[in-house]
């Protein structure tokens, strides 16, 4: 495809109306269109006037009249006479008519409407049963008013006018023509355009004298058949920039399936938690189940490569102690803290924990799952530290138009010493602050892994209320310590979903017009750039 | 999250005070419920029909607030209107308390057993519908659906004790169950519930077992077979006065919570609650139930102010957790720590955190103080599979194709068979309990969601270009997950060509943009050290015979297949209804 589809004005220098103008103007400074192209229907003569206007070759002016059309009636009395006069005529020639004779020598309709009016004007009278003639000679004036207008398309007597088109004889309608002149770039012929500067009119130096088309400035340009990114992954990208401005470092979220262990056991959800029901987590029949947990040296190479240089930069001279993790130690700790609290400063659930409920395979319901282990590879050496992950999740929903049984989490997590609730809500008013959300409130909340837990509150101006926009908290001791974080580490966790502040940013209702394969390519293609802080 | 539905006029009668419903969903706010709806704003014909009710959200951790009693006591004591009242066990008239005996077989069933006795109870129909509704929100909560814990309640001046539990051949038991007139062995009482809508997915909980559990008066009249149903001889009334709750369960924890949320709630409505003797002595747990002394536990001053920002003193801290219904005295040992009495309807106090939470909720999460926990500067990094991942998403975009995200489970269909692959069924993970019959497995295959997407979107001018740049999952037995994410790409043009030379073209360009140069067959065989790509024909049943092509990286000395592309087989897109 090349050009718009709705460029310049296209000219066709054959336009002979277009022509005729120009010759007319030639030898008549003012035309006007009514009298000078009288069997030229109006829209061609608007076209060729647009066209010539377009390039100053003429000036006009558009005046809209009214004028009076005769019936088919009247165009029968112009030809023939008006009905009195016929009637009149008919009687001098016969010397005599009897009445009932009449219609046989002028029709019925005449010999109806016009013996009256002969009778008024005194034309004619009647001798018993017949007419008979009274004057000699007549004006039929009828028929001149007729044949006025007929010519003139217009009567000076305006109630007379009027009482023709009361008796049908005329109709009105609406008149368009033109006044025309010489426009400043006036010649007797169509000038050659060209409709584009090509680079051989450039090397001959002929687009110098070049009369170029003009363009047409309200339509639009040319497709770009341009690609484009998943309006989501446009989403997903701002809240990554948002992270890594922040200082975060992003967390691998590279596995879907889970063990029970890291998705619920180390987040100290309790093994007959509801979350846990069949009803809302995606268990895995095959392969059958995980293995304890240990060390997974891929996944520790990448995080080693990615934090090398924040290690560098805060080592400064200390010498800091690196204590290697015991997976063995911590499968223990999980499991007292579930039963009796262990040493950690809680009572725990009091229930009999089963090591198989905790190797089930699951498809991971939250990225938390990675956080804890993420987590848990920071007590080797506890310090300040900053993560987020944004990645797909799974839930055993019934699908509808606000779930899908997968959406992707977005997820910080910020691991600091002498941490405070009123810090997390200061933290996350600037997060969201950069999303254009600001004016937060804090709910308290239950989360069987955060403690205290906060449900974040915005105010959404279109749906006027406030809207639940993310979950929010401090993890509970009971997680933290059994990984050996010390007790005065305090980690921050917030998530929010990211399908659902671009539904509410963009007007989507249906989650399934967002994700999945049922989402339509021309919006894909339509949505504009995304920045959360422009709106 | 449960919901309950409570008596507008009621609670506000309670909370003595006609709230706005603006003033009641900020106070529920504060506290950490939500006011779902008021229904006098409603306009459906079932809301107006009876008199206004809200509609609150309790956290499912809150045992205590799941029937009118709890939250109107909670919010009350959180109102300061009343502190939370103590409550004790008062000794029988007569000195004798009831007496549950618990047999041996019940280890084989459901092992254990709690109760009380309500003296002097007084209901109204309000109480009672209460009653048996908060029975029910713990049935569906606390006890997952009756698996773990069940409760029974009898009129107890139509009953005798001792009682006993027992677990018996479903055969030996007979009764006449609740509101029914037959009676009815085990068995057929099985089959008789079989098809009902309430009872009917409780029935698995016990039916294939050998025996019963089941609960006899000394008269040898069956009080319940739980957790299935009560029978109809010892039902309790509008008139019942003294009413006897047993509760068995699986779990020793729970079981003692639900005793406690029962008294707590409904204790107030009695002259006095009475406890009951478990005579069970097989498996040590012979004990008089219930133990409604408060849990004693510490708190340190330091850690709740720490935590919440807050430098109040110890009195100060003790006034507001009182509004949490704690009660708190500083520690007569240690001036650093409060002693805290947990109330038996706080099952879900397990640490110090959740009281600095509760200090935190009476203190107003909205006014603590603010202040900005940057005290390090963190080092931003990507992960460098997210970072290649976005370089590829944006040259193919930047190529003029169109990114689409579809779903990462599907059938094992449309990720085998219709693509002309073979599943030996090691190969994908499968799903063991999908609500939607479509989601089998995790995709192995990028290719059906870019089909399935160009299937939904047929409407849409030819070309159609469309790519995808996301994981597919593996089963990997060496993992300790049993499974490896890999990150794909995969990119699918429709028009009225077959489009060959444009798959080709992009990955052309994208193998450019990734710094890998074009080489001959003969050269990237020849020297293995030499970086760069070429392509060869390849046999695939997914695509058109002679038409498909592996893609052959050489890379750091050695030399890789990593992808195919091709004209898809026409009985592929037959299959995608594509044709």
């Amino acid at each position: 495809m090349s050009g718009g589809t709705r460029g310049a004005v296209p000219l066709h220098t054959k336009n002979t109306v277009a022509q005729d103008m120009l010759t007319h103007l030639f030898t008549k400074p003012t035309l006007n269109s009514a009298e000078d192209f009288p069997s030229v229907p109006q829209p061609e003569i608007k076209a060729a006037l647009d066209r010539l206007a377009s390039r100053s070759m003429v000036e006009y002016v558009t005046i809209d009249s009214e004028q009076a059309t005769l019936t088919p009636e009247a165009e029968a009395i112009v030809q023939e006479g008006s009905h009195e006069f016929k009637v009149w005529s008919a009687v001098k020639q016969a010397g005599r008519i009897a009445i009932k004779d009449l219609p046989n020598f002028v029709g019925a309709d005449s010999a109806r409407v016009g013996s009256g009016n002969a009778f008024k004007n005194k034309w004619i009278k009647k001798d018993g049963d017949s007419l008979v003639l009274v004057a000699e000679e007549v004006k039929d004036v009828t028929r001149d008013r007729l044949r006025e207008i007929q010519d003139t398309k217009t009567l000076s007597d305006a109630k007379l006018l009027n009482d023709y088109k009361k008796r049908k004889l005329v109709t009105f309608s609406k008149v368009i023509s033109y006044t025309i002149n010489k426009g400043p770039k006036y010649a007797i012929e169509m000038p050659v355009e060209v409709t584009d500067l090509t680079v051989e009119m450039i090397a001959s130096g002929e687009w110098e004298k070049a009369n170029f088309k003009g363009y047409n400035f309200a339509a639009l340009g040319a497709p770009q058949n341009a690609g484009s990114l998943h309006p989501l992954n446009k989403v997903r990208t701002e809240f990554r920039t948002l992270f890594f401005n922040l200082g975060f470092t992003e967390m691998p979220t590279g596995h879907f399936v889970d063990s029970a262990f890291w998705n619920f056991e180390a987040l100290y959800v309790p093994q007959q938690h509801p979350a846990r029901d069949a009803q809302d987590t995606f268990f895995i029949s095959y392969p059958p189940k995980s293995d304890k947990p240990r060390a997974d040296p891929y996944t520790d190479n990448t995080l080693d490569d990615i934090e090398a240089g924040a290690r560098r930069l805060y080592a400064a001279n200390e010498k800091r102690k690196r204590v290697p993790r015991d997976y063995e130690a911590y499968w223990e700790n999980i499991k007292a803290v579930h039963e009796n609290g262990g040493d950690f400063g809680s009572i725990g659930y009091r229930y009999s924990w089963s090591e198989d409920e905790a190797l089930r395979l699951v498809l991971r319901t939250h990225t938390t799952a990675v956080s804890t282990a993420v987590l848990h590879r920071l007590a080797e050496d506890p310090r300040p530290a900053r993560y987020f992950s944004i990645d797909r999740v799974f839930r055993n929903e019934t699908v509808d138009a606000t779930h899908l049984a997968e959406f992707h989490q977005v997820e910080g997590v910020i691991a600091d010493f002498g941490l405070t609730l009123g810090g997390l809500m200061r933290f996350l008013e600037d997060f969201f602050s950069k999303m254009g959300i600001d004016g937060l409130r804090f709910k308290p909340a239950y989360n069987p892994y955060t403690e205290p837990s906060m449900e974040i509150f915005g105010y959404h101006t279109g749906l006027g209320k406030w809207v639940e926009i993310g979950n929010s908290g401090m993890f509970r001791p009971e997680m933290l310590e059994p990984m050996g974080l010390p007790r005065d580490m305090r980690v921050y966790g917030f998530g929010l979903s990211l399908e659902r502040p671009t539904m509410i940013k963009y007007g989507v209702s249906n989650i399934r017009e967002l994700l999945g394969h049922k989402v339509d390519l021309g919006f894909i293609q339509s949505n504009p750039a995304v920045r959360l802080d422009k709106n | 999250m449960p919901t309950i539905s409570v008596d507008k006029a009621a609670l506000f009668k309670a909370l003595e005070k006609e709230y706005t419903t603006e003033e009641f969903d900020e106070l529920c706010f504060e506290f950490g419920i939500e006011l779902d709806e008021d229904t006098s704003q409603s306009k459906k014909p079932e809301d107006l029909a009876q008199p206004p009710q809200l509609k609150i959200e309790i956290p499912a951790n809150r045992y205590d607030m799941l029937c009118f009693e709890g939250i109107a006591m909670n919010l009350r004591v959180f109102l300061e209107k009343e502190k939370l009242p103590k409550w004790t066990v008062t000794p029988p008239a007569n000195g004798q308390p009831e007496t549950i005996i618990v047999k041996e077989e019940t280890s084989k069933i459901r092992p254990l057993i709690s109760g009380v006795v309500l003296r002097g109870i007084e209901f109204t129909q309000e109480r009672y519908d209460s009653f048996i509704a908060l029975q029910d929100k713990l049935h569906q909560n606390l006890a997952r659906q009756r698996t773990l814990v069940s409760i029974g309640t009898h009129d107890l001046d139509t009953i005798k004790g001792p009682y006993t539990y027992e677990a018996l051949a479903p055969e030996q038991i007979e009764f006449v169950p609740l509101n029914q007139t037959q009676k009815m062995n085990g068995k057929q009482l099985m089959e008789f519930y079989e098809k009902d809508k309430h009872l009917g997915r409780y029935l698995h909980i016990i039916r294939d077992s050998p025996v019963y559990p089941v609960i006899y008066d000394a008269n040898r009249t069956v009080l319940s077979l739980p957790p299935i149903i009560n029978g109809d001889h010892s039902k309790i009334t509008l008139n019942t006065k003294n009413v006897l709750i047993e509760i068995t369960a699986l779990d020793k924890t729970k079981v003692e919570i639900v005793n406690h949320i029962l008294v707590a709630m409904f204790g107030g409505y009695a002259e006095s609650i009475e406890a009951i003797h478990v005579d069970s002595p097989h498996n040590r747990e012979s004990r008089d139930v219930p133990n409604l002394g408060p849990r004693e536990m510490q708190a340190e001053v330091t850690y709740l102010n720490e935590v919440t920002g807050l430098n109040l003193s110890p009195p100060e801290i003790s006034k507001l957790l009182e509004k949490m219904g704690y009660t708190v005295t500083p520690s007569s040992s240690d001036e650093k720590y409060l002693d805290v009495s947990v109330p038996i309807t706080r099952a879900d106090v397990l640490h110090q955190a959740d009281v600095m939470e509760d200090y935190a909720i009476a203190y107003g999460f909205n006014n603590l103080p603010r202040v900005y926990p940057n005290k390090s500067a963190a080092v931003a990094a990507p992960l460098p599979i997210n970072k290649l991942g976005d370089i590829v998403r944006f040259e193919a975009a930047a190529a003029g194709w169109n990114e689409v995200m579809p779903l990462i489970l599907c059938s094992r269909e449309e990720n085998f068979d219709w693509l002309n692959r073979k599943d030996d069924g090691t190969t994908a993970i499968t799903l063991a309990n999908p609500k939607t019959v479509e989601y089998q497995i995790v995709r192995t295959s990028l290719l059906p969601g870019l089909l399935k997407t160009i299937n939904s979107n047929r409407h849409h001018a030819v070309p159609i270009k469309v790519f995808e740049s996301s994981d597919v999952s593996y089963v990997d037995l060496t993992q300790e997950r049993k499974s490896r994410n890999e990150r794909h790409f995969a990119a699918a043009f429709m028009g009225k060509t077959s489009g060959f030379e444009q798959i080709h073209g992009l990955l052309d360009r994208i193998m450019a943009m990734l710094k890998s140069a074009f080489i001959t067959r003969e050269e990237g065989l020849q020297n293995v050290k030499l970086d760069g790509y070429w392509i060869e024909e390849v046999e695939d049943p997914t695509f058109l015979k002679g038409h498909s092509a592996a893609i052959k990286l050489n890379i750091g000395g050695k030399n890789h297949t990593i992808g195919v592309f091709g004209i898809l087989h026409p009985s592929v897109l037959r299959k995608f209804e594509l044709s």
